[in-house]
């Protein structure tokens, strides 16, 4: 049976959209990448996700899906030849535990070391280290998250391996430092080295200079 | 083989709930260890040291924590009663509505509850716009899972008791029958679900833990909001 598969996504830098891109290319499916300008959004995004408006939206057979942690489970169950998540029941909640981890309080707390004012600085960095920290622990000295190959969570943990480096280097606050967390770091390198993810990923002095002219305002005003 | 089954919860906590009904459900044996959230265990301090939160689902020694991920853990390791579609499509959509009612519904409504004035005011207009959402999911369903209670009706069964407890403290109508028909009548039918009906927790200590939080909440907002009239 023919299948068609569509994913509205973001431009370049909208990271939540390449977390799909990398997991249906690691999965082997072929996709028709639609980009959506997120400043005049298509109708057809509207209609497929009515209730966030938001992208990445998987379009399956004409059926769509939103929010990029469960369209990657669903591509891992439409798709199981090349699994993303573990077997394991266990395994499984681990992975679907740190993702929920990065994407509810690690970006946030992280985003708040990057931003804050001086005299709230310290502490505010403190807290961010101390949840790098146990991610970092969860790590250990694995060469991915998923094991021997990119999983889920490692695809989840995008933005640590993209929106944390260029954030320290607009913010000019140091964060993930490879003395403080050496699994991490080196995660990062393996994680942007594989061929798929290098294909997917924005080159990091592109998105600085994006993110750089995003906060211009912001950066002007400390 | 021996199988531990223990949950970390506490009396009132309506995410832990989740996991009493998910155990029931399954029919699932298991010990419930009680905490007090103002004076944590160390069991629970060491099975949690992210979040320091319950639910604690400990299997056989090891840990899983937050209820969604507990709820599909459960819903895998024990196939009985199950709580997700099979279909992956249908599974999506469960877990769509689950984050929806999580991120959107359950904040809205928390916010028409707790805050004041035009706070409140915008809260409603937000509340009122989630429950539109989730009326129109209802059409032609019992329960949010079918002809069976499943995965998102234990997500969002907390309405089906703390809405009428909000209500009654704020005398502010959240699910009005006559706007959320379909809603409302969910509601009842889940309140009343033997599992779900035999485990919620006592009413009047309920009115009396939420008003604390509002009159908490009332005094604060209002010692720190500027006084030069």
């Amino acid at each position: 049976m023919a299948e068609e598969v569509k994913l509205f996504g973001g431009m370049w830098a909208s990271l939540y959209s390449r977390r799909i891109e990398i997991a249906l290319k690691m999965t082997g499916v072929q996709f028709e990448f639609i980009e959506e300008d997120l400043q005049n959004k298509s109708p057809l995004l509207l209609q497929y996700n009515s209730i966030h408006k938001k992208v990445p939206v998987l379009l399956h057979n004409g059926m769509p899906i939103a929010e990029s942690l469960i369209i990657l489970e669903y591509i891992n169950e439409t798709w199981p030849d090349n699994p993303i998540l573990p077997r394991d029941p266990y395994d499984r909640a681990m992975a679907r535990f740190w993702a929920r981890f990065i994407d509810e309080k690690l970006i946030w707390v992280s985003w708040d070391a990057y931003r804050s004012k001086e005299e709230d600085q310290g502490k505010a960095i403190e807290e961010a280290c101390k949840q790098l920290k146990a991610l970092e622990n969860e790590l250990k000295e694995k060469e991915f998250f998923g094991g021997d190959t990119v999983g889920y969570l490692d695809i989840a943990a995008i933005m640590v391996a993209s929106w944390f480096g260029v954030m320290q280097e607009v913010m000019k606050v140091e964060l993930l430092t490879e003395e403080n967390f050496p699994n991490l770091c080196q995660w990062v390198e393996k994680f942007v080295d594989c061929p798929i993810v290098k294909e997917c990923l924005p080159h990091k002095e592109k998105m600085v200079e994006f993110i750089r002219v995003l906060l211009k305002d912001f950066l002007a005003s400390r | 083989m021996g199988e531990e089954v223990k949950l970390f919860r506490s009396w009132s906590s309506p995410f832990a709930l989740r996991i009493v009904w998910a155990l029931e459900i399954k029919g699932i044996e298991y010990e419930a260890v009680f905490e007090d959230l103002s004076n944590k265990s160390p069991l629970l301090l060491q099975y949690n040291p992210v979040h320091k939160k319950i639910p604690i689902l400990v299997h056989n020694g090891r840990p899983i924590v937050e209820s969604f991920v507990i709820l599909e853990y459960i819903d895998e390791t024990w196939k009985q009663a199950p709580l997700l579609p099979e279909d992956p499509y249908e599974r999506a959509m469960a877990r769509f509505w689950a984050k929806f009612c999580e991120d959107k519904v359950l904040i809205s409504i928390w916010s028409a509850f707790i805050k004041q004035g035009k706070e409140q005011e915008e809260a409603m207009v937000a509340a009122t716009e989630n429950l539109k959402f989730l009326e129109k999911e209802m059409k032609g369903k019992k329960f949010f899972g079918g002809e069976r209670i499943g995965y998102v009706d234990l997500t969002l069964g907390w309405l089906a008791n703390l809405g009428s407890i909000f209500e009654e403290i704020v005398g502010l109508k959240i699910v009005d029958e006559e706007k959320f028909p379909l809603l409302y009548s969910w509601m009842q039918d889940f309140a009343e679900a033997p599992i779900i009906r035999d485990n919620w927790p006592p009413r009047d200590k309920m009115i009396v833990k939420f008003q604390a939080l509002l009159d908490a909440a009332i005094a604060s907002s209002s010692s720190s909001s500027s006084s030069s009239k």
